[in-house]
């Protein structure tokens, strides 16, 4: 039953990777904007849950909530210095800003604290293997499942039930027409950030506890595949980017079974391509009608 | 007639740079370190040059440029170091096997726009590095040896046929087609511009140049690794592109040589070197988005005829 295990593996894996594509997805649905930096918040809140942890000897919901508000405010911050003023700036403009300030990220990040990795702690959470049909599973993976899905639900609560995910879901289908019924944009854009950015900030730490090794240059991979995995499922669409994420970690975890863990990372980006070349919008995507 | 004064005025220029460069090196004024830079220098020309004619002319935002490098600077090393065949015609299958990669990326991404064209051409970028990386006749990730044959000759006749080919390409038939693609695609295509056509075209010679640079390249620097050519690289090329102003071949040209020169100063520094490059380019973005050359050219300050390329 070893395929049980890599698909439990997978999921795990998957759920890292839609947290973080959930980030990218909302952004791009409101603003249309790669948002290159977003891999480095991923890793930013995996050092701020690491010196909380370690530092500051707080248990893991401490850490992970505490991770999460600092990055909510950095994605803010990043939202407010870079981006607002390339609202109307073309595409390639916001694109280079957003890679600018994704070095500018873990370079400083490097620059202050140096590149050497760190290792978490491995009792943040309790770690017990048991048998599930043959299969050795960790009860990591299991919590980390939970803790995704939990966050992922409570997204789904902020999008449809309240009104700032109203607000939100307003803008990203007409930003004029949802500023002329009175709708504050950039009040609901820096909202999306700060979600966005949560999220991120929780995925680096749920990263920083099952992977244990967290290093300033982590962020570019996962950021990379996060952004297939938003891509897959349809870029814009918040189910889109769960489903995307959770398909993208099993088959990473299937090709690594199959014992090619070297091509790991190229399957993602052939998945990227074989998705761009046959259906660019994704799998929940629409075809919309290019106007002159 | 005036095109003519033009074309030898530009050779006689690179003569003279030529001449000096060789002079310099030859008396021993400029030690290794320098005559090193110089073609470090010209590599990058090349490439910012090549990658110019895709981002700049043919307004295809493309971010994989390294893995065409990768390809040229690893086919040419397996020439010259396992097949033993004379150098140049090691950088000239070089360029022709990545022009070759880059119809074969081409043809399929350059139907997608915008974003997405450029997180296409990043993982095609990828899988590049990763392919070299898995196959074990080129070392996989310890990298390949490879001998220095490099000289400031090779390199420097290797620039100026590139900026020949495409400068003359620019201001060709071919090169408008290109350029009324930037500036708008649809319109292009409603004028009768066959877009894909020339939208593989110019990514094709754009990758030919990578390849020569790579070849160049390989034959630098002794050994060559996957590491070498990830999308780290391939946004070093991009940040020549976009500061010196996109559209602008001699923008690319000084923006290439500027940063080469910050960028050897810096070597014992490389966090500062980076922070230093992203800061550029975050407030090039934001305060001068159209470079620092825009779309003109370093010959439109002297004659008084406009510029022929059209302004944005």
């Amino acid at each position: 039953m070893e395929w049980l295990q890599q698909l439990i593996n997978g999921i795990s894996l998957g759920s890292i990777y839609a947290l973080i594509a959930l980030g990218y997805t909302m952004v791009y649905g409101i603003i249309k904007l790669i948002n290159f930096a977003h891999g480095d918040v991923f890793m930013v809140g995996a050092f701020v849950g690491f010196y909380a942890i370690k530092g500051w000897g707080l248990g893991f919901f401490p850490a992970l909530l505490f991770s999460m508000a600092f990055c909510a405010v950095f994605g803010v911050l990043i939202e407010r210095i870079a981006y607002k003023r390339l609202r109307n700036a073309t595409r390639i403009a916001a694109l280079i800003t957003a890679i600018g300030m994704s070095l500018l990220i873990e370079y400083g990040v490097i620059y202050a604290r140096g590149a050497q990795p760190e290792a978490y702690p491995d009792n943040v959470l309790p770690s017990t293997t048991f048998n599930l049909f043959g299969a050795q599973i960790n009860s990591q993976s299991l919590f980390i499942l939970a803790v995704s899905l939990g966050l992922m639900i409570i997204l789904q609560i902020i999008v449809h039930r309240t009104k700032v995910g109203k607000a939100m879901r307003a803008v990203s289908h007409d930003i004029d027409a949802a500023r002329l019924m009175g709708i504050n944009v950039d009040r609901t854009i820096s909202y999306t950030f700060a979600i966005g950015s949560a999220l991120a900030g929780a995925a680096g730490v749920i990263f920083g506890v099952y992977y244990t090794k967290i290093e300033p240059l982590m962020g570019i991979i996962p950021g990379l595949k996060a952004f297939v995995a938003a891509v897959l499922g349809g870029i814009g669409i918040i189910p889109g980017a769960m489903v995307g994420g959770l398909i993208l970690g099993v088959v990473e975890s299937i090709v690594s079974a199959l014992g090619f863990s070297l091509w790991r990372d190229a399957a993602a980006f052939i998945i990227l391509i074989l998705i761009l070349i046959f259906k660019p919008t994704g799998i929940f995507g629409k075809n919309t009608r290019e106007k002159v | 007639m005036k095109k003519v004064t033009k074309f030898w005025l530009f050779l006689i220029l690179a003569v003279v740079i030529y001449g000096i460069g060789q002079a310099l090196i030859q008396t021993g004024i400029l030690n290794a370190f320098y005559s090193n830079m110089l073609i470090l220098m010209i590599i990058n020309i090349i490439l910012a040059v090549s990658l110019h004619l895709v981002i700049g002319i043919t307004g295809q935002f493309s971010i994989g440029h390294a893995g065409f490098l990768a390809v040229g600077a690893y086919v040419s090393a397996i020439i010259t170091m396992k097949f033993e065949l004379p150098f140049v015609l090691a950088i000239i299958i070089g360029g022709i096997v990545a022009a070759l990669a880059g119809l074969l990326v081409g043809i399929p991404t350059l139907r997608l726009r915008g974003d997405y064209l450029a997180i296409a051409t990043l993982g095609f970028g990828e899988i590049i590095r990763i392919v070299f990386l898995n196959i074990e006749y080129v070392g996989g990730a310890a990298g390949m040896m490879v001998s220095n044959m490099t000289t400031w000759t090779s390199a420097f006749v290797c620039l100026v046929i590139t900026i020949l080919v495409i400068s003359n390409f620019t201001n060709s038939r071919h090169g408008r087609a290109c350029i009324a693609i930037r500036e708008n695609e649809i319109a292009a295509d409603a004028m009768g511009i066959n877009t894909t056509f020339y939208k593989v075209a110019a990514f094709s010679i754009g990758s030919f140049f990578a390849g020569i640079a790579g070849g160049l390249f390989s034959h630098n620097f002794y050994i060559i690794q996957p590491t070498n050519f990830g999308f780290l690289k391939s946004f070093d090329i991009l940040i020549f592109v976009v500061l010196g102003g996109l559209g602008s071949l001699s923008g690319s040209v000084i923006a290439a040589i500027l940063l080469t020169v910050i960028s050897t100063y810096l070597q014992q520094y490389p966090e500062t070197r980076m922070i230093i490059y992203s800061v550029v380019l975050v407030v090039v973005m934001l305060y001068r988005p159209q470079g620092l050359m825009g779309t003109r050219e370093i010959t439109d300050f002297f004659g008084k005829k406009k510029s022929a390329k059209g302004g944005i």
